[in-house]
């Protein structure tokens, strides 16, 4: 009889069950146990604290309420005497646009050096291109020191070394590029096909021959896609460069802010979030062209 | 054709009169190769001078920084440093970074839902909550700090809401496409026992998205432990103020000393978060 119900496959798979149950409840417990210590940590740290919060969200409220523009729909086309007109609100309109061609010019630079300097880097920092490993150890090093360091840290610092203005920008932006391309491109690199490298080596090429017509014609397409990657992140992150001294609308946008132009700010950030909208339908179009000439991905 | 692979000028011209196409030059595509390298030359020299690169401030500008760099690799009164308001900094960073990113999960879950297209018919609502959610993500971290430090004044809570507003937009969005993305054939499963429409979420859709949501989450706070790093610099607390301010005042060594601490505890999250991630969802990609 006990036979029988040991045998019972009901029975076998309910106590497998169990046991299963009772091995994972201890794990559970503990994730648990160890979330809520982090989280205690966290609220403890951050001062997330309940009455600050209530104190805080209000004034959060105002000022939203102060930056939005006073428009007044039968005054909404007069000219930037008359307040509650789009005129009065956009009245720096020229200046912004200039400083957002900055902007965007110095992303599209920035990405440039960047690019050149990740495509330098990314030969001797690829395994299976280089025999070296000291070389290929240092190149790995400065491409982690490169991207590591936040593009803003580079500003601040490039901005006391070579004064305020879009040239800290533009530098910062390249050497954060620099870093973050080179690593993509090693990336790519060490998944070439080496039928043309030794292609090349049989003609009699030597390193340099081969990375420029065995690998170059491989990963160049590949190439291209991440470096349009990176202008996009790089013109989200030139917008707010500025904040450090370094140039571009960001620059404009600390100065209204802390100053308390109210409405300019609604003005200017309405502006970054438009342009970044367009660069973001532009490269998904891009996209998809790519991806329905090529097939892949 | 001769044994030893070489060939005179008569032999040549004959191959190449015999394969025109392999030799063939393509003018246009020259052409085409020259007109873009005078392009990008041309933007070169624009460039240089719409931001003002001089030779004189670009070598003015490397002589100062080769000057910081000796200074951060030279740490003479390392003791005296302040290392708690460094760790206290640190701590911050990590758990403004957490809070941020669980709060905005949290606030991502229905929001996602209901910008989901196969969850929520009713369009307007639909597409109400992508606008909010793109308005959201549009405005960048620092602006959010910026206008967070305005409002609730200096520390790490501004930095906590920004990341919160931020994340929000981006994980309501992929949370959304997420459950976009489900397989039907569960949900019809669980519909086929005749479940009711709670339970057809909880048994037929929540299984296949909590998964990639965790994970999506846990890559966040990876990724918002280094953004975390620098709103500090508007004043929102966290490591960056530490940074920030020891950067103004010239003290590199110092700087230097907390940007390598900043790569190690980014390095040590990457890792550890990995780990969870490949814990929850296997070797799945995202």
């Amino acid at each position: 009889m006990t036979d029988l119900a040991a045998q019972d496959p009901v029975v076998l798979f309910e106590r497998h069950r169990a046991e299963q149950i009772r091995s994972r409840r201890g794990q559970t417990v503990l994730a648990i146990l160890l979330f809520f210590t982090f989280l205690a940590f966290s609220i403890n740290m951050s001062q997330f604290f309940p009455e600050k919060l209530a104190a805080g969200l209000p004034k959060i409220g105002d000022y939203l309420y102060d930056i939005l523009p006073t428009l007044e729909l039968s005054k909404l086309h007069l000219d930037t005497e008359t307040e509650g007109s789009l005129a009065y609100w956009y009245f720096n309109l020229p200046t912004y646009l200039q400083l957002l061609l900055q902007t965007i010019n110095m992303a599209v630079f920035g990405t440039l050096i960047g690019a050149v300097f990740g495509f330098l880097l990314c030969f001797p920092a690829s395994r299976n291109l280089i025999r070296n490993y000291w070389i290929y150890f240092i190149a790995r090093r400065i491409m982690e020191i490169a991207r590591g360091v936040p593009d803003v840290i580079y500003a601040l610092l490039f901005v006391w070394a070579f004064g305020i203005g879009p040239m800290a920008g533009v530098f910062a932006i390249a050497i954060h590029s620099a870093g973050a391309l080179g690593k993509m491109f090693a990336e790519v690199n060490e998944n070439v096909s080496t039928g043309p490298i030794e292609g090349v080596r049989a003609t009699g090429g030597g390193w340099f021959e081969e990375m420029r017509f065995g690998v170059v014609p491989q990963v160049w397409p590949n190439f291209l896609s991440y470096i349009w990657l990176r202008l996009e992140i790089n013109i989200r992150s030139s917008s707010i460069i500025g904040f450090v001294g370094a140039g571009g609308i960001g620059q404009e946008l600390y100065y209204v802010i802390n100053f308390n132009h109210y409405e300019e700010v609604s003005a200017i950030v309405l502006l970054v979030i438009l342009t970044v909208t367009i660069v973001d339908l532009i490269s998904e179009r891009l996209r998809h062209q790519a991806i329905g000439k090529e097939q892949l991905l | 054709m001769n044994s030893s692979m070489t060939f005179d000028r008569r032999e040549l011209d004959e191959l190449r009169a015999r394969f025109p196409e392999v030799v063939a030059f393509d003018k246009g595509r020259r052409n085409r190769n020259v007109l873009i390298g005078l392009g990008v030359v041309a933007y070169v020299i624009f460039c240089l001078w719409a931001f003002e690169i001089t030779w004189e401030r670009l070598t003015g500008g490397l002589d100062k920084m080769a000057i910081v760099i000796r200074q951060m690799v030279t740490w003479n009164d390392f003791w005296t440093w302040d290392f708690s308001g460094i760790a206290l900094g640190l701590a911050q960073t990590l758990g403004m970074a957490f809070l941020g990113t669980l709060v905005a999960s949290l606030v991502a879950l229905p929001l996602g839902f209901l910008a989901a297209r196969n969850v929520v018919g009713f369009s307007p609502l639909r597409h109400l909550v992508r606008r909010v959610l793109d308005v959201f993500r549009g405005v960048d971290q620092l602006i959010w700090a910026l206008v967070y430090v305005r409002a609730v004044g200096l520390g790490p809570l501004a930095g906590v809401l920004a990341i919160m507003t931020s994340d929000t937009g981006i994980l309501g969005k992929l949370y959304s496409e997420a459950v976009e993305n489900i397989d039907k054939k569960q949900v019809e499963g669980v519909k086929a026992t005749g479940a009711s429409p709670l339970a057809l979420y909880r048994f037929g859709a929540l299984p296949q998205v909590i998964p990639v949501f965790l994970a999506q989450s846990l890559y966040f706070f990876e990724s918002n432990t280094r953004s975390a790093t620098i709103l500090g610099i508007v004043g929102a607390g966290g490591i960056g103020m530490q940074l920030s301010e020891r950067m103004r005042v010239q003290y590199w060594d110092q700087a230097c000393f907390i940007i390598i601490l900043i790569l190690i505890m980014v390095g040590v999250i990457d890792w550890l978060s990995g780990k969870l991630r490949m814990h929850f969802i296997g070797k799945r990609d995202l």
